[in-house]
């Protein structure tokens, strides 16, 4: 692995972090439920962003079955969440 | 013995993954700093789009280089993405315009189906 790549696998790593960081904020001091559904959801999509970013770090393909199962559970949780705060029910 | 990936495809695949990470950071940023539910259903989208579209495309170029044959199973993740995002955008945005109508907010639109009064709706022409 060349310099060039890795700086700037760990520059994307850095931002991942902080902008996980920053919607975890808004997840504590979120004034409404759909903020922090909201706010999850992005977090879940950061997580398989940086999972596809480890798949190119250690070169292997298998992290992007975990990245699809994190993306998977992601929209899975917040369509549940979301239809809970909208009907009062998930399946009805 | 893995073989080195020659310079040309490092970089952009260099230039792909920063690019993504001040996307995602963009997005945060917004996130924190927006001020109504409406203005920060917005900023997400940014990673839900241009981040993802950038590290797929970076992993496929990347993958293709280091097999020797155009590996595309990065793709499920983009096209699983984009059809599963707009659901639940559509959804919390209809739970927040739910929420608020039901505490009485008036800076929220009437629903559709109290502007058109059941009068109007019986004397217009019915099809067929």
């Amino acid at each position: 692995m060349s310099p060039l790549l890795f700086s700037a696998i760990v520059f994307a790593m850095g931002c991942y972090i902080t902008a996980m960081a920053l919607a975890l904020l808004r997840l504590v001091r979120g004034p409404s439920a759909q903020d922090r559904v909201l706010a999850m959801d992005l977090i879940c999509t950061i997580a398989m962003l940086i999972l596809m970013v480890l798949a190119i770090r250690y070169r292997s393909a298998m992290y992007f079955e975990a990245a699809l199962l994190v993306s998977i559970f992601g929209f899975v949780s917040s369509a549940a969440m979301a239809k809970f705060l909208l009907r009062g029910e998930v399946i009805e | 013995m893995i073989p080195p990936i020659p310079l040309w495809v490092e970089i952009p695949v260099a230039l792909l993954l920063a690019l993504s990470g001040v996307f995602t950071l963009v997005a945060a940023i917004g996130i924190v700093r927006f001020r109504t539910f409406f203005q920060r259903m917005h900023p997400p989208a940014l990673a839900f789009s241009f981040s993802a579209w950038c590290v797929t495309l970076a992993s496929i170029l990347y993958f293709s280089v280091q097999d020797g044959a155009l590996s595309l199973h990065a793709w499920l993740i983009i096209i699983f993405l984009s059809l599963t995002v707009p659901v639940t955008t559509i959804l919390l945005s209809r739970t927040e315009l739910f929420r608020r109508r039901n505490s009485g907010d008036p800076d929220m639109p009437p629903p559709l189906s109290a502007c058109v009064s059941p009068s109007a709706d019986e004397s217009s022409p019915t099809p067929r």
